[in-house]
């Protein structure tokens, strides 16, 4: 067997420490470069995370989707493995866009949660991906368990356009999109906004390569538990 | 409006949930390693034997 655990330390690194300073940079833009806005003031600061982990969750579960799909027609363990990352980082998101909704709603519109398609789709979205890990714990073979969760993660994948589209197709409490439109967040606002959405990403994409790279060492190590059993039980005479 | 806490509270918890997955996901890593090298000791001994 090739030495699959060593992993690209210097590479991890690197990307590390680019991710840490895009990081540090969305959040100096967002306390410190962006305008207080006009009728939310301060509080308007929570957008710039909110709404970045909003959509780097979608991206997260598209990367979950490519996963699932791909696992399905090629029959890999790694695609596998891509998609489980992914449910987890991915899972991440939507829970920090889920808790910081809330702590932004209730001074603004003097409720804690609403009902309404965006919340709840979102909502259910994180049930349908908090089901999968566990359903991924309930079956014991590898190939059986990448299989249905596949099935599944497919399935879950569904709630993805109607998490975005919602605010378009219902009336919503929560608001339409204001980003490109005119009247909407100021160029400066704008800038934060987009480089904070760049530095999640960056962030989502380390954190998925981190994951993955546990799924190939467990997968290891499941193979040399299997050698070891063999040779316990005389098979290497 | 202001809203200080509400800010810092939602910053807070961003930063605190993505570095408590950070510290486990790191931690399970390790402790992977670990196992690896055990059994790669394990079944070197084996092999020698």
């Amino acid at each position: 067997m090739a030495d699959e655990t060593k992993s690209n330390p210097i590479g991890q690194v690197l990307a590390s420490v680019i991710v840490a300073a895009m990081v540090g940079i969305a959040i100096y833009g967002a306390f410190l470069w962006a305008p207080n806005e006009k009728t939310m003031g301060f509080l308007q600061r929570i957008f710039y995370f909110h709404a970045a982990s909003g959509e780097v969750m979608i991206l997260a579960f598209c990367v979950v989707f490519i996963g699932n799909v791909g696992y399905l027609i090629r029959r890999k363990p790694q695609w596998d493995w891509l998609a489980t990352s992914g449910v987890e980082v991915g899972l991440m998101f939507n829970t920090i866009s889920l808790v910081t909704g809330p702590i932004w709603a209730k001074p603004a519109w003097g409720i804690w949660w609403d009902w309404d398609a965006r919340l709840t789709s979102t909502f259910v979205l994180w049930v349908l991906y908090v089901s999968y890990l566990l359903l991924r714990r309930l079956i014991e073979n590898p190939e059986r368990r990448a299989v249905i969760s596949s099935v599944f993660g497919i399935f879950a994948f569904l709630d993805v356009p109607l998490v975005y589209f919602s605010i378009w197709w219902w009336r919503t409490q929560h608001p339409p999109p204001l980003i490109f439109k005119s009247g909407g967040l100021s160029p400066q606002m704008l800038q934060v906004f987009l480089f904070s959405m760049a530095a999640l990403s960056a962030l989502m994409i380390l954190m998925v390569w981190q994951r993955y790279e546990l799924e190939s060492l467990r997968h290891i190590v499941e193979e040399l538990q299997v050698e070891s059993e063999y040779r316990n039980q005389g098979g290497a005479k | 409006m202001n809203h200080f806490g509400s800010v810092v509270a939602a910053y807070m918890f961003i930063w605190g949930i993505l570095m408590v997955y950070q510290f486990t996901v790191s931690r399970r890593v390790s402790n992977l390693r670990d196992e690896v090298e055990r059994l790669k000791e394990t079944l070197g001994r084996g092999k020698s034997n």
